[in-house]
């Protein structure tokens, strides 16, 4: 078996199985446990618990003006990269095959241009946070081996995809395969790291959504 | 001392319930929190940094969480220690942080929940501690016993000639004081019942339910907590009240309105009111008269009854029309600075130093509406202003805004 034939058969399926486990344990864990019921009197006229939730999602998009947001930078740069990657995961055509493979469902891809454009600014957007992780003296304090890892393998994908479409550092079949296990080396991390924030976020922003709506704070 | 690890982490783990967990679990360590907080943006010590003050409980409910305690460090005594003045000296509850965070992470309630591991292991601040047991064992927190609620109440209708019932059967509405009103400014007291009488409300004192500060709730006491509760609960439904009305106190208001049926576990037969929101209704149903108010000021929001209240937009309503000098500083309502005092900080003696210095925050704010006067609906924030005024001897004028429409009162 080729390393790249390991890296498409074995490897992703394995990484996709303990992905959809993982996020799946996580989950049911979470939302399993003990949830305490709030008693308080809803404030007259609060929304419902629905509205705020979709409320409170919507609200922490942004920052209110005025609060002291500590970097615009690392707020525009999170946007930046988290837009990267899901117009590179979403918009590349052979990216858009694997994902037909596993849903059944395509559509068309943008141009390998624009793709690599991305990949690009994705991979410096990646660095800066990296790079202000590692300096900052805030993020430096609260930084633990889940984010340096967390950011390892959300990087490595990038950056082998983006050799492997330029031809770049050596046969395009090995650097097919290495992109291939650096994705599945990101789905198995998944569920355990902090990559699960992406999950997470909407329980969270509509939790705090539905506390602060019951009782008529308006932000 | 001995640190009772044990209680601590059990008390961590008796309150794994879901949503804490997912705030818990959700952080991504961004640090967009840092200069929310007050503390941090004074001091510029990333240890103040909101996140990190979750991090003994983080560990905690990591360590017993398979996969997850493969990466999980034990906690120990020495972070307890360590975590101690974070928890506890430098978070008012005030909840600025969640309001930039990207996962909307309620780091105050987080706290909260926190202080009641550090008060189980035997730990935490002595005076805010001394303050709890205090209220549990003289009805307050300064001494405010029954005979001296009655002395005071006595000696206040008698000076200001206003009409204060306490325990007068068939009342319909019930207030309760913060101790430190009446001890530090007993003129909020008469002020309120000024209002009420215009206003014609059938109200009432009550001797055996009227602290609403509940420094048992500040200090992670839950016992004592429920027992501060449960003297105003039981107080107002053996009165047979409709309405219980929480004076000029952030923390009260959040603990008795947001809280209270949740400790005590059932749903409260009477509406809570903080003191604005009562006014303003008055206001509304065309029972207040006041006469025009010109001199400029500003308003400071209690952080408890605007940002993590709601109530925000009453306390404008009572000054619509009436308060013609009122400018707003900014950022304001929900998004206001908080005093520095919340959350028990201003109990804390060896928290004085760097409350003091993030005052300088409000003291800008207020600089720059040009009004030089303070005014807030909290005692507890108006003693907090108050000292740190003092520490930055600055000449702005800090009142009461309770006290300023008794002032106003029409004659009826
Ligand atoms: S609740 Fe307020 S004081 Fe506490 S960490 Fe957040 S911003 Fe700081
Ligand atoms: S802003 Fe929220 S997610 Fe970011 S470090 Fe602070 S608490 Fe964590």
């Amino acid at each position: 078996m080729s390393l790249l034939d390991f890296a498409r058969g074995p490897a992703i399926t394995v990484a996709l199985a303990v992905f959809c486990l993982g996020v799946l344990w996580r989950l049911i864990s979470l939302l399993g446990l003990p949830r305490a019921k709030d008693r308080s009197m809803r404030r007259a006229g609060a929304s419902s618990d629905f509205a705020n939730a979709i409320g409170g999602f919507v609200r922490h998009l942004w920052v209110p003006k005025g609060i002291g947001l500590t970097s615009r930078f690392a707020m525009i740069n999170g946007y930046v990269f988290h837009l990267g990657l899901a117009v590179i995961v979403f918009g590349f055509a052979q990216h858009i095959l694997f994902l037909r493979g596993l849903f059944g469902v395509g559509w068309p891809g943008l141009p390998t241009s624009i793709i690599t454009l991305a990949g690009v600014v994705t991979l410096a957007s990646l660095i800066a946070a990296l790079v202000r992780r590692a300096t900052n003296p805030v993020l430096k304090l609260i930084s633990t081996f889940n984010d340096y890892f967390s950011w390892l393998v959300t990087t490595l994908p990038v950056l082998t995809g983006l050799l492997a479409v330029a031809h770049l550092g050596g046969p395009y079949e090995t650097l097919l395969a290495l992109h291939i296990l650096s994705v599945a080396a990101l789905l198995i991390w998944f569920p355990f790291g902090k990559l699960m924030h992406a999950v997470l976020v909407f329980v969270t922003r509509a939790e705090t959504g539905i506390s602060y709506g019951r009782r008529g704070v308006k932000i | 001392m001995t640190i009772d690890i044990k209680a601590a982490t059990r008390s961590f783990l008796a309150q794994t319930e879901e949503h804490l967990v997912s705030y818990l679990e959700a952080c991504v360590h961004c640090g967009q929190c840092a200069d929310a907080c007050l503390f941090y943006r004074t001091s510029g010590d990333p240890r103040h940094t909101p996140a990190y003050k979750l991090f003994p409980l983080a560990r905690a409910y990591r360590q017993q969480k398979w996969p997850l305690n493969w990466f999980a460090c034990k906690i120990t005594e020495g972070d307890l220690l360590e975590w101690e003045d974070l928890i506890f000296d430098t978070c008012t509850m005030c909840g600025r942080c969640t309001e930039v965070c990207p996962m909307g992470i309620d780091i105050a309630s987080i706290v909260g929940q926190a202080r009641k591991a550090w008060a189980d292991a035997g730990l935490g601040p002595r005076d805010l501690m001394a303050a709890a047991e205090n209220s549990r064992d003289h009805g307050s927190p300064l001494g405010l016993t029954q005979e001296k609620l009655v002395d005071r109440v006595e000696w206040l209708a008698d000076d200001d000639e206003v009409d204060m019932p306490l325990d007068k059967p068939g009342a319909e509405v019930m207030l309760t004081v913060s101790s430190i009103e009446a001890m530090k400014y007993p003129k909020s007291l008469s002020a309120m019942a000024k209002i009420l009488n215009h206003a014609g409300v059938n109200w009432t004192f009550s001797t055996h339910g009227y602290e609403s500060t509940n420094f048992g709730f500040l200090a992670g006491r839950s016992d004592i907590a429920a027992t501060m509760l449960g003297r105003i609960v039981d107080a107002a439904e053996q009165a047979g009240v409709k309405t219980v009305v929480i004076p000029e106190c952030g923390h009260a208001y959040g603990v008795m309105r947001w809280s209270g049926a949740n400790i005590l576990g059932r749903p409260l037969p009477f509406e809570v009111l903080h003191i604005t929101e009562y006014i303003a209704r008055l206001k509304r149903e065309g029972k207040l008269k006041l006469k025009p108010y010109a001199d400029p000021f500003t308003y400071h929001d209690p952080c408890q009854v605007s940002r993590r209240g709601g109530a925000a937009a009453d306390a404008r309503y009572i000054l619509d029309g009436f308060a013609t000098g009122f400018k707003e500083m900014t950022p304001t309502a929900e998004l206001n600075w908080c005093c520095g005092g919340g959350g028990g900080v201003q109990a804390m003696e060896r928290a004085a130093d760097l409350r003091h210095k993030a005052f300088k925050i409000k003291i800008d704010q207020v600089e720059a509406t040009g009004t030089g006067r303070l005014v807030s609906a909290c005692a507890n924030c108006r003693l907090t202003m108050d000292e740190s005024k003092t520490y930055w001897n600055w000449g702005g004028a800090l009142e009461s805004l309770v006290e300023i429409v008794a002032d106003h009162l029409e004659d009826v």
